[in-house]
């Protein structure tokens, strides 16, 4: 499905966009499901990842994907759609989070670890009893690094559907949820209710972990939440400017990955293609780094603006 | 690597009679030594609230091993080099940038190469399956010497430097009034997780040794805030743990994994509730919380 035979309008438009676009990328169903499913994703995690990197959350929004890995496969063994697993386990595990680790970044650090800890035991239980029950053993590698490509086109309306309330959720709260992640002591002075805000922010969190947990893997959702949001930050301190930076960047590197993965169907070792998490966490990973050089050189310019990041509260 | 095929463990599946016979006898004394470790070392993890890195790094580290059978190299030189790697990035990174951003974006790039090397390397799942969710009942005789080793390094060097830790996480600027460098104990504390996940992820994977790390750990600490009893309390419990969990796992043949999950998440909800009924007062909070100001 994925190879189908260049079409002859590819000749017209030239050998260079063919050789970078590889034939037939656009006229194949799985990658324009990939693309579309794939920019949902990006702007949803970048969006949400963006308060995620201020709030200090980057281990709970890890946690939930990883967590994920328990949805997944329970849902396997159910019978149901992967996503729902994602979805039910990541909305149970937020609510654990803040019932037994609210407040300081510490106790919140060990609240996820013990969470982690006990989700990822079902999992290993949920993956043992699908592999033993099916006799699919390639079930645990699709639900730990995922594949954009496999999506079913039919999920792609509930996609947009969960990917629209996550997003939502985080615009309407914005300033609010951006004074309690600020400042916390401050928003409780203002009568802000922090307390639910948080929960309503984990809720999309949680939404927003599970679709990308779907599409690049539970183990890598981590990259489309924390890298383009990161990068964002380094960029500018302007809150909006940020989550609109993040968006684009998340969306960018989805669309280079995708081809890039379409093409390396022909790469060595051939025959088989590299895998699109790959490319994501490589080219987030090198932005990020490119980015750390400005900063050194131009310290005095970009790094001590007053900022989000330094108005952050302390902790670990 | 001798990691068994699933199915030869569903084969071993046997009564509570024979699980201190033969090959058994490796995977208790293995297992032993691996619940010691996550003992001393958790009681810092849970200190300095570094839950995240106890994750990432030996999370991380099975991209190493997944490279390292690419190569056809050996599995222990490709977890350390990803460990130690892994854990030097970490520390050098996070002087410019936040430490859990840092710490994410360090797993997520070890985890893209790992699922890299997998997809080039046409490596059987139940492999994978092992080293991310463990398979304790597969250690051989000739894998427990630098299991043994690697393991008693690790808890020397930790207690050698439970002092300057132990000040450094709780109060570190007290600790660079006394000449610990807060950012040497830093480093020494990630580079002491990184040898740990070297000798443990071959025997017990990635996700069993973060429970093992943390869950006896907060436990111990809800019950006291002493740190010496704490450490000692936090082995015992991962020692119990682990013994419980091969135990079940022998008899009814599902994965350790979910047993020491299991266990683990019990026994820290037992010790927030004794903690709860047994210390109401005014120092509950502070205890419960720790001395941290």
């Amino acid at each position: 499905m994925l190879m189908r035979p260049p079409i002859q309008a590819w000749s017209e438009v030239g050998d260079l966009m063919g050789s970078i676009f590889g034939p037939g990328l656009f006229q194949s169903s799985p990658v324009q499901v990939a693309l579309i499913v794939g920019t949902v994703v990006a702007v949803v995690s970048g969006v949400v990842g963006v308060f995620t990197v201020v709030r200090g959350q980057s281990f709970s929004g890890h946690a939930l994907a990883d967590l994920g890995t328990a949805g997944g496969s329970g849902a396997f063994l159910l019978g149901v759609s992967q996503l729902w697993g994602f979805v039910v386990i990541a909305a149970v595990a937020a609510g654990t989070i803040d019932l037994i680790g609210p407040g300081r970044a510490r106790s919140r650090d060990l609240a996820t670890g013990i969470v982690l800890g006990a989700g990822l035991g079902l999992a290993a239980l949920f993956l043992y009893l699908d592999t033993t029950s099916s006799n699919t053993s390639g079930a645990s590698m699709t639900i730990l690094f995922g594949s954009i490509f496999t999506i079913d086109g039919g999920l792609v309306p509930i996609i947009l559907g969960l990917g629209v309330v996550s997003l939502g959720t985080v615009l309407i709260l914005y300033r609010m949820l951006l004074f309690s992640s600020l400042s916390s002591d401050m928003a409780v002075a203002r009568a802000v209710p922090v307390r639910l805000v948080g929960i309503g922010y984990l809720v999309s969190l949680a939404l927003a972990v599970s679709l990308s947990a779907m599409t690049i893997g539970a183990v890598l959702s981590t990259a489309l939440l924390i890298g383009p949001a990161a990068c964002a930050l380094r960029l500018t301190k302007h809150p909006g400017l940020a989550l609109l930076l993040a968006a684009l960047i998340g969306v960018a590197v989805t669309w280079v990955s995708i081809v890039l993965a379409y093409d390396s169907f022909y790469w060595p070792p051939g025959g088989r293609g590299w895998p699109v998490s790959f490319f994501v966490v490589a080219l987030i990973f090198t932005l990020y780094l490119l980015l750390q050089l400005p900063a050194r050189r131009w310290a005095s310019k970009w790094a001590s603006r007053s900022a989000i990041i330094d108005a952050r509260p302390a902790g670990p | 690597m001798g990691v068994p095929e699933r199915d030869h463990r569903r084969a071993a599946r046997g009564t509570l009679a024979e699980v201190f016979t033969g090959f058994m006898l490796n995977t208790w004394l293995a297992a032993t030594v691996v619940a010691v470790v996550a003992g001393v070392l958790g009681f810092f993890i849970v200190l300095r609230g570094a839950a995240f890195i106890a994750h990432a790094v030996p999370n991380g580290a099975f991209a190493g091993a997944a490279a390292a059978s690419l190569l056809g190299l050996s599995t222990l030189l490709g977890l350390g080099t990803f460990a130690v790697g892994g854990a030097l990035g970490i520390s050098w990174l996070s002087r410019r940038g936040r430490q859990d951003v840092v710490t994410a974006l360090a797993l997520v790039v070890m985890l893209g190469l790992g699922s890299l090397f997998l997809s080039l390397s046409r490596e059987y799942a139940a492999e994978i399956f092992s080293l991310l969710f463990g398979d304790v009942v597969g250690v051989n005789r000739a894998e427990l010497p630098p299991i043994l080793g690697l393991g008693l390094v690790c808890v020397i060097a930790t207690l050698l430097l439970f002092r300057p830790l132990t000040l450094s996480a709780v109060m570190p600027e007290a600790g660079e009034a006394r000449g610990v460098r807060a950012s040497r104990m830093e480093l020494s504390f990630v580079l002491l997780v990184a040898l740990a996940t070297t000798m443990t992820v071959p025997i017990v994977g990635a996700f069993l040794m973060f429970s093992l790390m943390v869950a006896p750990a907060a436990a111990a600490r809800s019950l006291t805030a002493r740190p010496g009893i704490a450490m000692g309390l936090a082995v015992g419990i991962a020692l119990i743990i682990i013994w419980l969990a091969i135990a079940l796992a022998y008899v009814c043949a599902w994965p350790i994994g979910f047993f020491v999950g299991a266990l683990g998440a019990g026994s820290y909800g037992l010790a927030r509730g004794w903690d709860y009924y047994h210390l109401r007062g005014p120092n509950r909070r502070q205890l419960a919380e720790g001395p941290v100001g």
